[in-house]
Formats: structure tokens, C-alpha cells, sequence
């Protein structure tokens, strides 16, 4: 394959997938790599989904600004590339007099900030618009929304790949020499390219480290939530936030409805020794079910599904005084290099901003000829489950495989999980398919239908039985056939 | 779309629905579907390849595909029609079906349905078992299918969590496949499988047995590296300073089955808390005029002849529906008292002898069960050992509970 290039973006998490669509709109050699399986396994997976709407950000901030810029570019983007998004609007309850007046300063800096139509309401209004939820005062925003950050991690890159980004995954950067321009080691051979970009969220510290800039440390922040069951899904309408406590760790345990109908609960704030460490704990998810339970008393530990964590990428140590704010800049030392350090909340919301932003750094240092050919949409793979019964019985009369139910809890058919196999990017995990398709997210958690994707995995591709993983290379399902430990 | 009218649709192709099936057709009722969303009839006893089945029903000692083909060759000489790969997704308080199949979305209007679905495996995330999220977690009835009808080994050192039945036959399974059985883990001061899958799954193979002790974490970010145990106090909470890390590639979850009542759920039918199942009267009739049902999603049965039996009576009742024979008859309320987990059926007329399924909160020794009305004791059963795990199957004749009113059912201890 081709060695050299003229960007290359380090990390296929939501921000450099969005950077690569983002420069697919020129006509550029660039080439983004990613250690893992897949896009989207970091951080970028592992949050609310949750589209703020920029009145948590400290006015003046960068945060503050690509957050309102990227909220305003969603409704479009999502359109544009296929991906579920909802605006469902958020509460953030004030419990007693002392929380009121957070409320008012958060509205006072969503103000500035530029979020349109924030309301504070009262127990009555909000009864009228969350029946279940109890609260004296709470701040009303109706144009924060939900989107699947999974779908839309996926949707940048397959636009961006369709447009010309190559991608490679399982690609580790091990490291990067500049010498005029960048070679940059990685486990898949060496690339050469005269721009780099590290996108690499938790990790983008050893990136920046590997070409002398030392000056940023990640402190990792473990966030762990719940998922409910879908059952649940009626007890909220929107999003129902507390006041944030007053360290700068979270925006305080909430409830987000997801856009396949659960509600996470979630997440803590913990700052921990290790930027991978995504275990849940006993305590945290005792404290958890009981934070939720206190705002909404109908849920028990049964409605649970499922745990995870996520990590912050913070550039602030723990009980700082200050939020900390994104680093986007080339860095003045290494020129070509671009540096993107302390993407953590609002990084979802605000990476198609952070993308704009970099190629305009890019622009000053390079000519970016329009991509005439340049496609904005992406049409994503049909959800069986979603459609009227009229358009389900079209659908199993043109394609069989579409009568053939794989995950009883997400009603996911034979030809959606084909369709997430054969995705554009080549991820074949089970967790690839489960981003794709939602296949094993339900309450059986794939007990059920992993040996039917295991078996649609052999019928398409003959894999060896190495090749079939949780979620890529050490991650084995099977150790072997029956026998072989007899052998 | 095709339409479609049935007399009456049964709902899973497994243990329960074939009996119920073959049950409605030797009653007088032709026009009947059985609709199986797997590849084959027989439902869960497919991948049960080991024995112990049929011993109630046929004295004979089978494995469970054998037990099921003897279902499966009726099922073909009676000529039940049936669906393979179809898969119910909706059924309305009008007892009308949706069904996916490879031909095409089928709407199905009938006069019965027997649900017979079974149960599904409670999972990792229901109970809440902290650390990381790496492959090689599996719940025990999963690595069964895997192992039994894919032929894939899921791993060679194998802590299971839950002394449930699935978990301790798997135990045998993969100790004969070669694998090593490090530890089964249970929480409770006692077993929660059967004291026969105790002897032969455990005890014959020397695998460890650690009572009132759980997983409180698990290590590895991709493949499991190790479980950590703890002992428990007696409100079931890790005792801190007992914990203990196991070495294993595996984590096995026995730990709960659930009946799958979704679609129950969808036609209005109302489902008892303890039981995840329906609430049924003596007919196996639900809240819903007409559904019916048996087997594992009504309750999770020990043994699969039960099964077989109360579908048979799921069967006759649809058939008596059908033909507008179903007498209809006041029903008054039976509940579990002190010491009874649960009692079904949970209403019955008085006018006939009725059996009754039930299970105790705690194993024990020389106990009672003692039926009562608001007055009186009506009936003593005498048991010498009650356990959880095992049903507890009475019958009372219509003569003993004659114009009562409510019952109960509770345990007594014997001096």
C-alpha cells in the first residue's frame, strides 16, 4: 500500500474520524490509523451521547465556543450521514434553594455562551413536562438532544473513507521521527507525511511525548454508568441532570435516554492511576443505582442490563479550581505537528468544530483544493426493527435474510448483521457488529444470538477461529474446537 | 403480509410446546400452529446432551434430544403443522400475532394461544458484578449451546458463578472435554441445583464447592485473566480482607433463569413478580381470556417431564376454549404464606381436584406443608426435606377445599 502522505491523523475516535471527513472535502492524500479493532472504542463510545447545548462551558472558553458552533452543525451533519438523533431536550433539577441559584448562573453562562431558548421552570412545569421527576426549581433546555456516538463515530469515517481518507485499523503508532517531514512507526510498517495530527484522546500525551512535547500529562477520569432496560424508557421524556457538584470532575450522575431506548445512568467522576482501567466498581455502582433511584423512584436493580465505564481525557488534576480547556494548536516547536489534548466533555458535541478548526490550521500551512467529487451523504444499512409492518413484509419479500430474527431483544435480523460484517471499514468483531447492528445489546446481552453471529461470521468469511473476538486481537471467544484439550 | 386464522397458536417449539400442541390435537382441535423461532423443534433440550431426562414420564433415563425426539416423532404423526426460523414479535390484546419468517411478515389471527417460550439466562449485568469487560464471560446455558451444537471450547480454566443446574452441568462438561474446573462459586449457604446434579456433576470430579462466597471482580481488559472471590456476610454482602484471586480464562454464569415474558407482556397478560411468569388459574389460563401458559415461562421448572405434564393441561384447556367448553366458574385466590416462595396456580374453582406446583424460601428438614382457609388447617404434608431447588408437586381433591373461600400454603417445622 501507498507509504506516503499528506496528513496523517493518529486515533479513530469521534474527533479524528470527523477531522478525516472533514479534509475529505479536499483533495488531499491523508491517511488516519487506529490501534484498535474498530472506531469509536475509546472515549468516544463510552459517554452520555448526549449533544450538549453549551451552557455548562465557562464563557470565553474554547470549550464554550466549538461546543455551540458543533451543537448548531448537528441537526445537518446527522441528516446528512444517516445517524439517530433526537432532540429531546434536557432538565437540570435543582432540589433545594442553594441548587436554585446554580441554575440561574448556569443560564446566565448559557446566555452567553449563545444557547438559545434556556428557561428556568418550576415544580409545576416541571411535573407537566417529566411526571416522574422530583425537583422545587430546574433549568430547561429544549435544543440539547441525544445522538448514538457509536453510528456517528462509524458515519464520519465511512463518509471520510468513501471520499477518499484511507483508514487502517489495528494500527498502533509506536512512534515518530521528524526530519522535515513525519515517519511515523507503526505496527502496520512506517508512513511518511508532512502534517500529523494527534487525535489520540487518552493516549494523545505519549503521541505529543514521541515528538519532544512533553508539557501536556493526561490525568485519566473514570466515569462508570448503568444501562436500564428499554421497558423503562417511558418513566423520562428528556434528559434529567443535577446540579453540577463543584468540582470540575462531571456534570453529576444523570439520566440520559439513549436513541435505542434505554436510559443510562451515569456517569461518576474518579480520577484513577491508568488511562485504560474501564472496570466498574462495586461502590461507584452501588452509588449509582441509589443517585438515580433518589430521582427516579420507579426503576429497580432488575431494569438493569448492563455496566461500563469511560475515562476523561483531562488536561486538570483532580479538585482543580479551573475546568481546563480543549488544546488545538500546531504545536510551535514541531512544525506540521497538530495537537488536539483534552478532548474530553464536550468533545462529542463539539468535533465537528474541533474538525473545521484543524483544517483551517491546516489551510495555512498547505493548499487544499476543493474535492469536486466530494458525496456529504451516507446512507446507513436498514433497522428491520424500525419500520411499519407494510415496509417489514416489502422488505423479507425482496431479501429473505430479512425474515430471519439474530437478536430476539433488539429484533435484529440475519441481513443487518451481514450488512454490519461487511461494513466499509472491515471491523469484524462482535462488538463491531453490536455498534452496527444492536444485535446483543438487549437484556440477554447476546446470550442468544453470539453463536448465531459466530455462525453468520463462518458462513461469510471462513474465519480461523482467532479471528473471531470480542473486540479484536486478544480478545478471543474460543480457545478451540472440542477435543483439541484431549488431544 | 400473509393472513392467517388459527384455532390455536402455540408459541415456542420447545419441551412445553410440543406437549401442549400434541395435547390440543388429541382433544379434538386440527387447525393448530406451532410457531419455533430455532432452526429445529425442541427448544433448550437440544444442547442438553447429557441424561437424566424422562425419568417421571417414561422410566426411562434419556438425554434430551432423545427426550424431545419422542415429542418431535408425535408432533410428525399427528401432522401438527409447524413454523421453523419464525419468530413472534408482537402479540396483541386481540390475540393477534406478527411473525417474521424467511417468507414473510405472517399476521395471525387466533382464537387460542398457548405461550411456551421458556426462559433466558439472568446475566452479569443484572447482577451487578463490578470490574472489567473482557471477553470469555459467558452464561452457562450460552457456552452450552457453543460447546454442545457449534463444537467451539470457550476455555480451558473455568470458575463458574452460581450453583444453578446449567452451571453444574457444565462443570461435568468441561471437566470431560479436558478443561479445568477451578472453582463453583455460590452465594448462598447452600446449592441452588439439584442434589443429584450436585453428586454427579461435582462431587464425582472433585471440584470445589465455595458456599456463601462471590465474584467481586473480574481482571483482563480483552480476554479474562482472573475472577477475584470473596466470602459473603449474612446480608450476602463481600467480606472485606476474605477476598481471593483465581488464575482462569473463563467466567461462567449460572446464576438465574428468566422467564421471557415480553411478548406476554405486549397482549396485557400480567405477569407475578416472583415467579417472572403469568398469573394463572387452574385452566393455566392467563389474565387474558384465551392465552394460556405452560412450562418455563410460566415458572422455571426443575425437572423437564413437569414441563411436559402442565403443557398437556395448557393443551386440554386451550382445546376446551376453543370449543366454548371451558366452564367458567368463580376462582378464588391461593397464596404462598410463611416459607413458600411461590404456589401456582394461583386461583382455582374448588369445583375439582386441582395439583399444585410449589417451592420453598429455604432448604430442610422434617417440615410441613399445611393448607389453610381463614379458619382452618385443611390438609398436613409431611416432607422430610424441602430444598429451593426442587418443586414441590400436591394435589388436593375437590371434596377437601368445598366451598373455601381463599387458601394459603405455608411451612411449618416438625418437632
Amino acid at each position: 500500500m501507498k507509504r506516503e502522505f499528506d496528513i496523517l491523523i493518529i486515533g479513530g475516535g469521534v474527533v479524528g474520524c470527523a477531522i478525516a471527513r472533514e479534509l475529505s472535502k479536499y483533495r488531499v492524500n491523508a491517511l488516519l490509523v487506529e490501534k484498535e479493532c474498530d472506531v469509536a472504542m475509546g472515549i468516544s463510545g463510552r459517554n452520555s451521547g448526549v449533544v450538549h447545548a453549551g451552557f455548562y462551558m465557562k464563557p470565553g472558553s474554547l470549550k464554550a465556543e466549538l461546543n455551540i458552533k458543533g451543537h448548531r452543525m448537528m441537526p445537518k451533519l446527522c441528516e446528512e450521514l444517516d445517524v439517530p438523533y433526537q432532540r429531546v431536550g434536557k432538565l437540570v433539577v435543582a432540589k433545594n434553594e442553594q441548587e436554585v441559584e446554580c441554575l440561574y448562573k448556569l443560564k446566565e453562562a448559557g446566555d452567553e455562551n449563545g444557547t438559545k431558548n434556556l428557561r428556568i421552570i418550576d415544580k409545576e412545569e416541571i411535573k407537566k413536562l417529566e411526571p416522574n421527576v422530583e425537583g422545587i426549581k430546574a433549568l430547561h433546555s429544549p435544543t440539547s438532544a441525544i445522538l448514538d456516538p457509536f453510528i456517528f463515530t462509524i458515519a464520519l469515517a465511512e463518509n471520510a473513507l468513501r471520499n477518499g481518507i484511507r483508514i487502517l485499523l489495528d494500527t498502533e503508532v509506536l512512534g515518530i521521527e521528524e526530519n522535515g517531514s513525519f515517519t511515523v512507526k507503526t505496527t502496520k510498517g512506517e508512513f511518511k507525511s508532512d502534517f500529523v495530527v494527534n487525535s489520540a484522546g487518552l493516549f494523545s500525551d505519549r503521541i505529543s511525548e514521541m515528538v519532544g512535547i512533553s508539557k501536556y500529562k493526561i490525568y485519566p477520569c473514570r466515569g462508570e454508568y448503568h444501562i436500564l432496560d428499554k421497558n423503562k424508557r417511558d418513566l423520562i421524556n428528556g434528559m434529567i441532570y443535577p446540579v453540577p457538584p463543584r468540582e470540575f470532575g462531571g456534570l453529576g450522575v444523570h439520566l440520559t435516554p439513549t436513541t435505542d431506548d434505554n436510559i443510562f445512568i451515569g456517569p461518576s467522576a474518579e480520577y484513577i492511576g491508568e488511562v485504560d482501567n474501564v472496570a466498574n466498581t462495586a461502590e461507584i455502582m452501588e452509588r449509582l443505582f441509589k443517585e438515580a433511584k433518589e430521582l427516579l423512584p420507579k426503576i429497580s436493580k432488575r431494569d438493569l442490563i448492563r455496566s461500563f465505564a469511560g475515562i476523561r481525557p483531562k488536561l486538570i488534576k483532580a479538585n482543580s479550581k479551573e475546568p481546563g480547556d480543549f488544546v488545538i494548536e500546531e504545536s510551535p516547536d514541531v512544525r506540521g505537528f497538530i495537537n488536539l489534548i483534552g478532548i474530553e466533555s464536550p468533545g462529542l458535541t463539539a468535533a465537528p468544530a474541533i474538525a473545521e478548526k484543524v483544517v483551517e490550521i491546516i489551510k495555512k500551512k498547505m493548499k487544499l483544493k476543493i474535492n469536486q467529487k466530494f458525496k456529504p451523504k451516507r446512507k446507513a444499512p436498514v433497522r428491520f426493527s424500525k419500520l411499519s409492518d407494510r415496509e417489514k413484509s416489502e422488505l423479507i419479500r425482496k431479501n429473505p435474510n430479512y425474515g430471519e430474527i439474530v437478536c430476539r431483544c433488539e429484533t435484529v435480523t440475519k441481513q443487518e448483521i451481514i450488512d454490519a460484517l461487511k461494513n466499509p471499514l472491515g471491523a469484524r468483531s462482535i462488538y463491531g457488529v453490536r455498534k452496527r447492528s444492536k444485535a446483543t445489546c438487549g437484556r440477554c446481552q447476546g446470550g442468544f444470538c453470539i453463536p448465531k453471529i459466530v455462525k453468520i461470521m463462518e458462513e461469510l468469511f471462513q474465519p480461523p477461529i482467532d479471528d473471531i473476538t470480542l473486540k479484536g486481537e486478544g480478545s478471543q471467544l474460543f480457545i478451540g474446537k472440542t477435543k483439541d484439550l484431549r488431544r | 403480509m400473509i393472513q392467517k386464522e388459527i384455532d390455536i397458536v402455540i408459541v415456542g417449539g420447545g419441551p412445553a410446546g410440543l406437549s401442549a400442541a400434541i395435547s390440543a390435537k388429541r382433544n379434538g382441535i386440527d387447525n393448530i400452529l406451532i410457531i419455533e423461532r430455532n432452526e429445529n423443534l425442541g427448544g433448550i433440550l437440544n444442547q442438553c446432551i447429557h441424561e437424566g431426562f424422562g425419568v417421571e414420564i417414561f422410566k426411562e433415563n434419556l438425554t434430551g434430544p432423545e427426550y424431545m425426539q419422542r415429542f418431535i416423532d408425535e408432533v410428525e404423526k399427528l401432522g401438527i403443522p409447524y413454523m421453523l426460523n419464525s419468530m413472534v414479535i408482537d402479540i396483541n390484546s386481540d390475540k393477534e400475532l406478527t411473525v417474521c419468517c424467511r417468507d414473510d411478515l405472517y399476521k395471525i389471527k387466533a382464537k387460542s394461544i398457548i405461550l411456551s417460550m421458556g426462559c433466558r439466562e439472568r446475566t452479569r449485568g443484572q447482577i451487578c458484578i463490578p470490574g472489567t469487560r473482557p471477553s470469555g464471560i459467558y452464561t452457562a446455558g450460552t457456552a452450552q449451546n457453543l460447546i454442545n451444537l457449534r463444537n467451539y471450547m470457550v476455555g480451558k480454566r473455568i470458575v463458574i458463578l452460581g450453583s444453578g443446574d446449567v452451571g453444574l452441568i457444565m462443570a461435568r462438561r468441561f471437566t470431560l472435554e479436558g478443561a479445568k474446573v477451578l472453582a463453583v462459586v455460590e452465594i448462598l449457604p447452600y446449592s441452588s441445583g439439584l442434589p443429584r446434579n450436585m453428586a454427579q456433576c461435582l462431587d464425582d470430579f472433585g471440584i470445589p464447592l465455595f458456599l456463601r462466597h462471590t465474584i467481586v471482580n473480574t481482571h483482563g481488559n480483552r480476554r479474562l485473566e482472573a475472577v477475584t472471590i470473596a466470602e459473603v456476610d449474612e446480608n450476602l454482602k463481600p467480606i472485606k480482607g476474605t477476598e481471593k484471586k483465581i488464575e482462569c480464562d473463563t467466567l461462567l454464569l449460572s446464576v438465574g433463569l428468566i422467564p421471557e415474558n415480553e411478548l406476554s407482556k405486549n397482549s396485557g397478560v400480567i405477569i407475578d413478580e416472583t415467579t417472572g411468569g403469568a398469573i394463572v388459574d387452574e385452566n393455566l389460563e392467563t389474565s387474558v381470556r384465551g392465552i394460556f401458559a405452560c412450562g418455563n415461562v410460566l415458572h422455571v421448572h426443575d425437572i423437564v417431564d413437569f414441563v411436559t405434564l402442565e403443557a398437556e393441561k395448557a393443551g386440554i384447556s386451550a382445546s376446551r376454549f376453543v370449543k366454548n367448553k371451558l366452564e367458567r366458574y368463580e376462582m378464588i385466590k391461593v397464596n404462598p404464606g410463611v416459607g413458600i416462595r411461590y404456589v401456582l396456580p394461583h386461583f382455582i374453582s374448588t369445583k375439582r381436584d386441582v395439583k399444585f406446583f410449589l417451592r420453598v424460601m429455604k432448604p430442610g428438614r422434617n417440615k410441613m406443608i399445611l393448607i389453610k382457609d381463614e379458619n382452618r388447617i385443611i390438609k398436613r404434608i409431611p416432607k422430610l426435606r424441602v430444598n429451593p431447588a426442587e418443586m414441590i408437586r400436591f394435589e388436593l381433591k375437590k371434596n377437601e377445599i368445598k366451598g373455601v373461600k381463599e387458601l394459603w400454603i405455608e411451612m411449618e417445622n416438625v418437632n
